[in-house]
């Protein structure tokens, strides 16, 4: 990580999906970059292209065109093992629907991106379970998926998010799927995690939600039509900051 | 990332689905036990017929009379390969076998493969008694003590005659299990004086069970020395045949030929004339019968070999479904970074232990199950079945596993990801 570069820098990225008259412009030309500790919401109707921008920056997805630097590396020009290097070092993904392995338990879950990434059993134990007891869920690391609920699932999915300590969290509508009391929950350590320095951009399309960010990023048909900073990039996050602090 | 990272994955993949991945392993088990127990059958079986064969002398050559080429040869219980010497068309002029020509045939310089050559006269249902006890022989021979080696009759008590006993013509008799037990029942035989056609011979040796074959008991025969048994029973007309053993199984042929070379010359057979003679050639019976159940030991492999592929197939068809199921992990654990090859490992580790354990599996019931005896067979194993099927079973999981495999791992996680 050389210091100086910004996290995330994307430029006149596009994508297309399709051929000819049926080819659906999912992002025209958009232009972003991100410093290290911001904490980004990015914000539009469904079709805006948030998702398919946010799976770009995931390196789920190829861009048609444009270039991304994902921490002064051009992730355009890396191949399909350096691709997933990168995945697992350096971006930390949490999905709406969270995506955990069925049948395994919360340690095997969070674990598993230290074993792609080759850490060894005991500090990739370690490290699980001190992930786990960051999101609130020491007294859950030996129950399976299906024996937890939504929100200590997202709690889960977050720890497995942040357990290889990347440069980038994101969030793809981290609270969709979530009642209010676990979207509180979930928003609560994302605050923590913002607040102890982490980037994090997250999509979401509730105003209480984005309202937490330090920048708000509107997109509407693939352009970013809004770009709003709600409080300094090296400050605390909004919500931290009238709440007094850490919860 | 770990080799045994890797089997643990796969192995928890298995476990998440135990019926589906113990009845794949079935397949494959059913597959690798019949390969090993069908092969074991068949050798078994071959293995059976081969002794048999031998049982009646591996190294012996039959010299037969013959009076018209084209008939049905055919000796006793032998039953064998004819000779190809003897051709078509009735005999009128066939000069029979002689003591002489038996004598002839062992010569070093012109039949170097024969050892010995004894001449045989036979008479079937000879009545004999002891002690007013009476048993009709089915086969009394006379002949030279060469015979026992050649005809493979072992003696189990006493001894053999010996040429001393031939050449003055003394009553002497070796006789089968069949024999002693009809005549002398728990009485031990050796020494005693049997009555054969009112003259009496003394009984020197009974030979071993030799068990029978074909239709005839083997074990209902007795053997004296040609001279007295001429002389009191068969008379002094031609002899039945001549057993000539060869020095080795190897030259059995070379023998036969040899056999051929000196019979024609001294009964002047010669271009247009077909021989008087006919010759059964044990080993080229043996190998005949060999390579004709070789044959069915080959089609009951293929059979197998065919249940195993099946087998195969199926565990391609359980890691297409395995694979198309877990689509969304498998997106998953490539968003956080898996590498195309742990994907890839992990479901060729899945498909190669369910295939080995199912291998491993099939051999232990393949073995168990040749322990028993199938419809009168004892199943022999050939080891090499053992690590064919084995093998074969083991590349089968790797080249049906690694096609799903590999769909799964060059999957773009996004597309992974939005499978449902």
């Amino acid at each position: 990580m050389t210091p100086g570069h910004p996290v995330l820098d994307v430029q006149a990225l596009t994508k297309v999906y399709g051929h000819g008259d049926t080819a659906v412009h999912a992002l025209r030309g958009v232009s972003l970059r991100v410093e290290r500790g911001d904490y980004v919401a990015i914000m539009g109707a469904s079709g805006s292209g948030k998702s398919t921008l946010m799976n770009i920056i995931g390196c789920l997805d190829v861009p048609t065109g444009g270039r991304y630097l994902l921490d002064g590396t051009d992730v355009g020009a890396l191949d399909e093992r350096r691709l997933s290097i990168l995945r697992n070092r350096r971006i930390g993904f949490i999905f709406q629907s969270f995506n955990l392995i069925p049948r395994m338990s919360a340690l095997a879950n969070v674990e598993l991106p230290l074993a792609y990434g080759g850490i060894r059993p005991a500090e990739r134990r370690r490290r699980a379970q001190a992930a786990l007891r960051q999101v609130g869920l020491a007294d859950r690391m030996d129950h399976e998926p299906n024996e937890l609920s939504g929100g200590q699932q997202q709690r889960v999915a977050v720890a497995r998010a942040l357990v290889t300590a990347p440069a980038l969290l994101l969030a793809d509508e981290p609270t969709g799927n979530l009642d209010t009391r676990s979207t509180a929950d979930v928003l609560a350590i994302l605050d923590q995690l913002s607040l102890s320095g982490r980037t994090i951009v997250l999509i979401t399309h509730e105003d209480e939600v984005a309202a937490r960010a330090k920048r708000v990023i509107r997109l509407v048909d693939g352009e970013i039509i809004e770009d709003r900073r709600q409080s300094r990039v090296d400050g605390p996050p909004p919500a931290a900051s009238l709440a007094g602090g850490v919860r | 990332m770990s080799a045994w990272e890797i089997l643990r994955f796969a192995l928890r993949g298995l476990t998440a689905n135990k019926l589906r991945s113990g009845l794949t392993m079935l397949g494959i088990l059913i597959g690798v036990g019949a390969v090993i127990m069908l092969v074991a059958v068949g050798n078994g079986s071959s293995e059976q017929i081969k002794n048999n064969i031998s049982r009646l002398g591996a190294n012996s050559l039959t010299v037969m009379k013959s009076t018209s080429g084209g008939g049905a040869g055919g000796f006793g219980g032998f039953g064998g390969t004819r000779s190809r010497q003897q051709t078509n068309g009735p005999r009128t002029q066939a000069r029979d076998l002689t003591v002489d020509d038996a004598k002839a045939l062992v010569d070093p310089v012109n039949a170097p493969s024969v050892k010995s050559a004894s001449p045989v006269t036979t008479s079937s249902s000879v009545t004999t008694t002891y002690e007013g006890t009476s048993h009709s022989i089915s086969q009394f021979v006379g002949t030279y003590p060469g015979y026992f080696a050649a005809a493979n009759k072992e003696i189990a008590r006493g001894a053999a005659f010996t040429d001393d006993d031939v050449t003055s013509g003394r009553k002497v008799l070796v006789i089968g299990q069949t024999v002693a037990e009809d005549l002398f029942g728990t009485v031990d035989p050796l020494n005693k004086q049997v009555n054969v056609g009112g003259t009496p011979f003394t009984v020197v040796g009974v030979l071993k069970e030799s068990g029978s074959s074909g239709m005839q008991d083997a074990d209902d025969v007795a053997i004296g020395p040609l001279t007295a048994v001429q002389q009191n029973i068969t008379g002094f007309g031609s002899l039945s045949s001549i057993v000539v053993e060869a020095k080795n199984s190897k030259v059995t042929d070379q023998a036969q030929s040899e056999i051929t070379d000196i019979l024609n010359q001294r009964h002047e057979i010669s271009g247009s004339n077909s021989a008087d003679f006919q010759i059964l050639n044990q080993a080229s019976l043996q190998s005949a019968v060999s390579a004709s159940s070789k044959t069915f030991t080959v089609l009951l492999g293929a059979v197998a070999a065919i249940s195993l592929l099946v087998g195969g197939i199926g565990i391609t068809n359980i890691m297409l479904v395995t694979v198309t199921e877990r689509t969304r992990e498998i997106g998953i654990r490539k968003a956080i970074g898996a590498p195309k090859g742990a994907i890839l490992g992990q479901f060729i580790a899945e498909a190669t232990v369910l295939s080995l354990l199912g291998g491993v599996l099939g051999v232990v019931v393949g073995v168990v199950g040749s322990l028993f005896k199938v419809v009168g067979v004892q199943p022999v194993i050939v080891p090499s079945s053992i690590a064919l099927a084995l093998g074969v079973s083991v590349a089968i999981g790797l080249f049906f596993g690694s096609y799903p495999a590999n769909r799964a791992a060059k999957l773009r996680p996004i597309e992974a990801l939005r499978h449902e």
